[in-house]
């Protein structure tokens, strides 16, 4: 699910920018979305590249047809199936067909959680391919499976500004779940190589941040 | 996710209503999600993490030149010293507007945005629109934000692809010498530090 709606920078057709909307959340339940995605996420169960990935199954059209938080509530019901926390047929009548007793996260363990967050920095004994000031290109790939690497930004050429050091590798971490860490990169691009002279606004550049096996050297 | 879709698509507000509190009830019953949590967690993020903190980060900066120099070389821990830390700010980097230089944030991909200092995102940075323009067309779209920058300003936009949050220091504005840090940290727009706003000189 690469190549999807979620994947949006760029594409044309969305219109004006819409500010008219309630700040945090419009409704109800909104406020339940969040409140159970977050809790059930604290479960352990998956990590937030999981989530990621399971919000960006959604059928294209069905996202571009949805808020944001219906994306979120898709994403934690394919998480909880794929996980075998509830069956497809409990989701269906929302009731529940065994009294096994979990473990819900408890409001006093909240603030802790939300305190120490989730570093995503790693050590590693690998040396960085890269270095800032260098030009590098980024790879023309298009795995079916999740990645950090959008689509507008495949083949263009940019120079690395900073080594953000090794973090956990989003596209392996969305898969397997295991943490394998690699060198993140930020890199500058002008927007004349990402959209061509013709079509981009002057004096503008974009900056990502890109892992390792994203980015080629540039000779 | 190899699973095929889900057959109990809805749309429109009475089916999602339904499907979420059918969807709460269970996981509850379930005993997978304390439901005081769940307020808890609402609680926080709409009520007591947001942008003030991130004015707090701001008005420091422009008051105390060795804070602003920290803040631009080691942003999580300076911002940790103000107290906002932790979840969707684990790796902070500030990036400071000048007279030559305009900085905006964009999650293209999803939503990424620095929670212990602005809070949730506004739903317009979430949208189809926001994501898909900022990066093509930053000048329009700050256009529509009101913001008109001359020709000669460098536009950098800051795409969070990875870990990574980024928190914009916006130019402090003329005709607040005698502020103090207080003063100022009410003059601090959320939007001026997503990049989409200017910080406004109070007798304007």
């Amino acid at each position: 699910m690469m190549n999807s709606t979620h994947d949006l920078g760029g594409t044309h057709g969305h219109g004006p920018i819409d500010r008219s909307q309630a700040v945090d959340f419009s409704n109800d339940w909104e406020r339940k979305i969040f409140g159970m995605t977050l809790a059930c996420g604290m479960l352990g169960k998956w990590n937030l590249d999981e989530s990621r990935h399971a919000r960006e199954t959604m059928k294209p059209g069905d996202y571009l047809n949805s808020s944001y938080y219906e994306h979120w509530l898709h994403g934690l019901e394919e998480l909880l199936l794929a996980k075998g926390l509830i069956s497809e047929q409990e989701l269906n009548s929302g009731i529940s067909e065994n009294g096994e007793a979990n473990r819900a996260v408890s409001v006093d363990r909240i603030p802790g959680i939300l305190g120490k967050g989730a570093p995503a920095s790693m050590k590693t004994d690998q040396k960085p391919g890269f270095h800032a000031g260098q030009a590098v290109r980024v790879r023309n790939f298009n795995p079916k499976s999740h990645t950090r690497a959008p689509r507008y930004i495949r083949g263009r050429q940019g120079v690395v500004v900073n080594h953000h050091g090794a973090h956990v590798f989003a596209d392996q971490h969305a898969g397997t779940g295991e943490k394998i860490p690699m060198h993140l990169y930020c890199v500058r691009f002008e927007a004349e190589e990402v959209w061509g002279t013709e079509d981009a606004e002057s004096r503008v550049a974009l900056h990502l941040d890109l892992f390792e096996p994203y980015l080629d050297a540039v000779q | 996710m190899s699973r095929t879709p889900l057959p109990h698509h809805s749309h429109g507000p009475g089916d999602i209503e339904l499907r979420v509190s059918r969807l709460e009830k269970l996981l509850v019953d379930k005993g997978l999600v304390d439901p005081a949590a769940m307020d808890a967690l609402v609680d926080t993020y709409e009520n007591r993490v947001g942008p003030r903190n991130g004015a707090h980060v701001v008005a420091r900066a422009w008051t105390d030149e060795n804070y602003r120099k920290r803040l631009l070389e080691n942003a999580t821990e300076s911002i940790m010293e103000l107290g906002y830390r932790g979840r969707q700010g684990e790796h902070m980097q500030v990036v400071e507007n000048t007279s030559k230089v305009h900085n905006m944030v964009v999650c293209t991909l999803c939503s990424c945005y620095p929670w212990p200092v602005l809070g949730l995102p506004p739903t317009w940075y979430k949208a189809s629109s926001y994501r898909a323009r900022a990066v093509s067309e930053p000048r329009a779209v700050l256009a529509e934000f009101g913001v008109e920058l001359a020709k000669d300003v460098e536009i950098r936009v800051w795409d969070s692809t990875a870990e990574i949050r980024y928190l914009v220091l916006p130019q402090r504005p003329v005709g607040t010498e005698d502020f103090n840090e207080n003063e100022l940290a009410k003059l601090v727009t959320r939007d001026s530090m997503i990049g989409v706003g200017v910080v406004q000189s109070p007798q304007s």
